[in-house]
């Protein structure tokens, strides 16, 4: 053994093994599915006209964008066709051991809704800056609730009870803005203190999930589903016993103005969909950057990752895993709660049983669709923003698809976007297990 | 800097896992701590790390008597670990995780990565480690990553450095180079305190010898002791330290293995293009560090892995594509690597876990019902036959030991009419005393004409069971050795390089 001590030690090399493409047949068999539905479209209920984008948010801007008219059949026989050749192209690609790529998906994506666009606005015009600026409103709790799933998952606690801090921060904002500002006659600082009740109701909800989960160990799952039902309930309760017969007190909540970005709000397209918005959502802009540099840049961001991966290492550091756990879990319930201020003041509505409607859950499904990363996460929840007002959009302007079916697409789209595309990705290691030492 | 230990106790409910342990490390020495697994090391180790807290007796650092809560306040009076399963963050560089805990930052709480790489180059620079500071951690084999453990520790100014089970993961070649470290270090003036259960290396190092047994401090040696002598006093009796084995009574090829390849969900062949024989009456040992496929090939034997190519055929019987409960009624028996992840129910008792595998029919189910009256027979008869030391056939198999847990294993797979047996690290953390039982039946097996198959990591055991044996690296096949190779010659092969004269 001794003799080889003084041979000079072989350089380290990096472990890689000989590898193979796992291929899945999965891309071209959605693929063929949308290009049936898209060819059954054409064949079975064809529509006549033309299809009218308009991409001006209002006569009275400084620059105006021509409107973008589509002849319907025409334009979705080539979509067909298109669709045809990617899904023979992706075939093609795993017959050959390749993978599918993911700008083609996107490719497919984008074809596929311009071609039921177009299909379903036939003989109609389509106010594509009120369908995108929709998507973002709409996308506003998303964003908060994925921001706060995020922090939470990275810590290593699931946060199911998002949707109970969303209704928590609603109902909160709606009563002390209702309140405060009646009482000081100022909007504006109601409004504020409602921003303010909201995260501390979060907050608190935050602060039972992470007490049970990290100080008694229990199952992070249940406790996070019995907060969004006592939350729920409580809610509720409070709104029928003590809201409704004082709503003009307690319950009719001031509404965040429009506060248009000069310059910002003058561009074409971008400037009314991103920059004429409410203070809500340009904290939210500050809110995503925020959590991204903070996790990836920033020593709080490296200690968060190092206890949601693997907390014994962060322990054998000087770490404190549990204090670490716990606050940021009552500051993702504190964010989740900002978001739910949406819902009353930030649309000037007021507060309603259960109005978040599940919003947290799809919250948190953007959160795994967007890879526990807050920028992907946030695109995500963007997405099935767009997916809802879609919806909206199409039931005004008198689609000829059922409304209660176009009621699923949010849904569908979330199913298919998790289950489908997002296949095996890797979340934080020890999320959602109990740090318990001996 | 001195260390001192006085009369430190530590229980966990009625065990008490250290019992007034005494320990005196001088500056600038290797002291190592020779126990069988469950002898109280690693707790003793995690309360000089501040990981727990004992229950009576201090600690010195040059004679000033230390208080602290938790591993910051172990690091900041100088105590550096180097884990046994190294606490490291996978997904993190090199410089993340050497920087974790006490970042440097550029103000704003924002991380200053330049200071962190700089500092890991600088160490690296001291000890000749090829560190590269952006590395992902998971991607280093595991040697590098036991060099970032050591950068880690020094980091922090660690004057006190505590090696637990080091060379548990390593090639022989590899563990020489983690000999020499510590002797750079030791020059340096680095206290080491050195966990190990492997009299070889102890004799190798060490500058004294501490053993514990049962928690408790069984005698000092110098390190010129014999291999027996220490031996017997970490067991507390004589132990046999080589199985009785005769030479093999060969029968036709029973079990041949071709082209076997098995495929990992993310595209890596983990097992790439294997091929052997085993013949009747043979043990054939694979060899090899941690994590080069092993594993995954004996999980392939049994048809527990997903996409894999080749073929497995068994006495001219196709075993590939077929479902485990075919394959197990086939007459393979196994011993899973990890026994209390994929042996045993923990939960259930020792005589329900004795029938897991026979849960659908006669002797023990009849009607769907189980046979309480025929199990108990069974499990008793078992019980003794494999001399498991229990309470009785309904304790739950989680309260066992190691080494009790693992006969039970082997009482299980053992105890069917079998054609094959593939053990998996059939004696990891297991204590000597049963070691040598395993080992014995394993070899009874071999003699009753089974052929079998043993993955080990430790060259003591494949040198014990082999009579012929195989080397596995990064998934291949480095070559089929006779049994009696020398330790430095595996060695290499461990490391990749083929052995002259060796058949592939």
């Amino acid at each position: 053994m001794s003799t080889a001590t003084g041979s000079a030690a072989p350089a380290p090399q990096i472990v890689t093994l000989d590898t193979t493409v796992v291929t899945s047949w999965k891309a071209p068999i959605a693929f063929a599915v949308f290009t049936l539905v898209a060819l059954a479209l054409a064949v079975f209920a064809p529509r006549h006209g033309d299809t009218t984008y308009r991409l001006n948010a209002s006569e009275r801007d400084a620059i105006q964008v021509p409107d973008l008219v589509v002849p319907a059949m025409p334009a979705l026989w080539t979509v067909v066709v298109l669709l045809a050749l990617i899904t023979a192209y992706s075939a093609w690609l795993v017959r050959a051991k390749k993978r599918v790529p993911l700008w083609l998906i996107v490719v497919f994506a984008v074809l596929f809704l311009f071609g039921f666009l177009t299909w379903a606005g036939a003989g109609a015009t389509l106010p594509m800056i009120g369908l995108l600026f929709g998507s973002l409103s709409l996308a506003v709790p998303l964003i908060f609730g994925s921001l706060a799933g995020v922090i939470g998952e990275r810590v290593g606690v699931i946060n199911i009870a998002i949707e109970g801090q969303l209704l928590a921060g609603a109902f909160t904002s709606a009563v002390v803005a209702s309140v405060v500002a009646s009482s000081t006659g100022s909007i504006w600082v109601g409004l504020f203190s409602g921003l303010v009740g909201a995260m501390v109701a979060g907050l608190l909800v935050g602060m039972v999930l992470a007490a049970f989960s990290i100080k008694y160990f229990v199952d992070q799952v249940i406790v996070g589903v019995v907060l969004n039902v006592l939350v729920t309930g409580l809610t509720s309760f409070f709104f029928s016993q003590v809201l409704a017969p004082n709503a003009g007190v307690l319950n009719s909540p001031p509404r965040f103005p429009r506060l248009p970005i000069p310059l910002l709000s003058d561009i074409p397209i971008i400037g009314p969909v991103f920059f004429r918005q409410t203070l809500i959502v340009y904290i939210m802009y500050i809110a995503v950057a925020a959590v991204y540099v903070g996790l990836f840049h920033t020593r709080w961001g490296l200690r968060v990752r190092a206890v949601g991966e693997h907390p014994q290492a962060a322990d054998t550091v000087g770490i404190n895993v549990n204090r670490t756990r716990f606050w940021n879990v009552a500051l993702a319930g504190a964010i989740a709660g900002f978001g739910g201020t949406f819902f009353t003041i930030g649309s000037g509505i007021a507060f309603n049983k259960e109005m978040t409607a599940g919003a947290g859950f799809i919250a948190l499904a953007a959160v795994i669709f967007g890879q526990w990363d807050p920028i992907k996460a946030t695109l995500a929840a963007l997405l099935f923003g767009f997916a809802s007002n879609l919806q909206n959009t199409l039931s005004v302007i008198g689609s000829p698809v059922p409304s209660e079916f176009m009621l699923m697409l949010p849904y569908v789209v979330t199913i298919i976007a998790v289950a489908g595309l997002v296949g095996k990705v890797r979340g934080p290691a020890a999320a959602g297990k109990p740090y318990i030492k001996a | 800097m001195k260390l001192e230990l006085r009369g430190i106790t530590k229980r966990f409910g009625s065990l008490v896992a250290n019992d007034h342990i005494d320990l005196t490390v001088e500056a600038g020495e290797i002291h190592c701590l020779l126990g069988e697994n469950g002898a109280g090391k690693s707790t003793l180790m995690n309360v000089l790390y501040g990981l727990y807290q004992a229950d009576e007796g201090e600690i010195l650092l040059d004679d000033r008597v230390q208080h602290y809560t938790g591993p910051g306040d172990a690091m900041a009076a100088g105590i550096g670990m180097v884990h046994q399963h190294f606490m490291l963050i996978p997904v993190f560089t090199v410089a993340e995780n050497v920087m974790l805990g006490h970042e440097s930052t550029k103000g704003g709480g924002f991380l200053d990565l330049n200071d962190a790489r700089a500092r890991v180059r600088e160490i690296s620079a001291r000890f000749g480690f090829d560190v590269d500071p952006d590395a992902l951690v998971e991607n280093l084999p595991v040697g590098v990553q036991q060099r970032v453990e050591i950068i880690k520790a020094l980091s922090r100014d660690a004057k006190v450095l505590v090696f637990d089970e080091p060379t548990a993961v390593l090639t022989p070649q590899e563990t020489d180079e983690l000999m020499q470290i510590m002797r750079q270090l030791k020059e340096a003036g680095t206290s080491i305190v050195f966990i190990t259960h492997k009299l070889r290396e102890v004799r190798e190092v060490a500058d004294r010898i501490t053993v514990i047994r049962l928690g408790r401090v069984v005698g000092e040696a110098a390190p010129t002791a014999s291999n027996t002598e220490l031996a017997s006093l970490m067991v507390g009796r004589a132990v046999e330290l080589t199985v009785q084995k005769d030479p093999p009574q060969l029968g036709d090829d029973a079990l041949v293995v071709s082209g076997l390849t098995v495929i990992d969900h993310i595209g890596q062949l983990v097992v790439n293009d294997v091929s052997f024989e085993v013949r009747k009456g043979e043990i054939l040992a694979i060899a090899g560090v941690q994590g080069n496929g092993q594993t995954e090939l004996t999980e392939a034997l049994v048809g527990l892995a997903t996409r894999v190519r080749g073929s497995v055929v068994l006495d001219g019987v196709e075993l590939m594509g077929q479902s485990v409960r075919k394959i197990l009624s086939a007459g393979v028996g196994f011993v899973p690597e990890d026994r209390n992840e994929d042996g045993l129910v923990g939960e259930f008792t020792i005589a329900e876990n004795l029938m897991l595998d026979r849960s659908d029919g006669e002797p023990f189910v009849k009607a769907a019902s189980i046979q309480r009256a025929a199990l108990a027979d069974f499990a008793r008869e078992k019980v003794a036959e494999f001399d498991v030391r229990t309470q009785g056939i309904d304790e739950k198999v989680g309260r066992l030991s190691g080494g009790n847990a693992q006969k039970v294993v082997l009482a299980r797979e053992l105890s069917r009419e079998l054609r094959l047996l593939v053990a998996a690290q059939p004696t990891r953390g297991v204590d000597v005393g049963s070691i040598e039982f395993i080992h014995k039946r394993i070899v009874e097996t071999r003699d009753a004409g089974v052929p079998v198959v043993v993955v080990s990591t430790e060259l003591d055991e494949v040198a014990a069971l082999a009579d012929r044996i195989m080397v596995m690296y990064r998934g291949r096949v480095v070559g089929i050795v006779p049994g009696d190779t020398p330790r430095d010659v595996l060695g290499l092969m461990m490391a990749g390089e083929p052995a002259e004269g060796a058949a592939a």
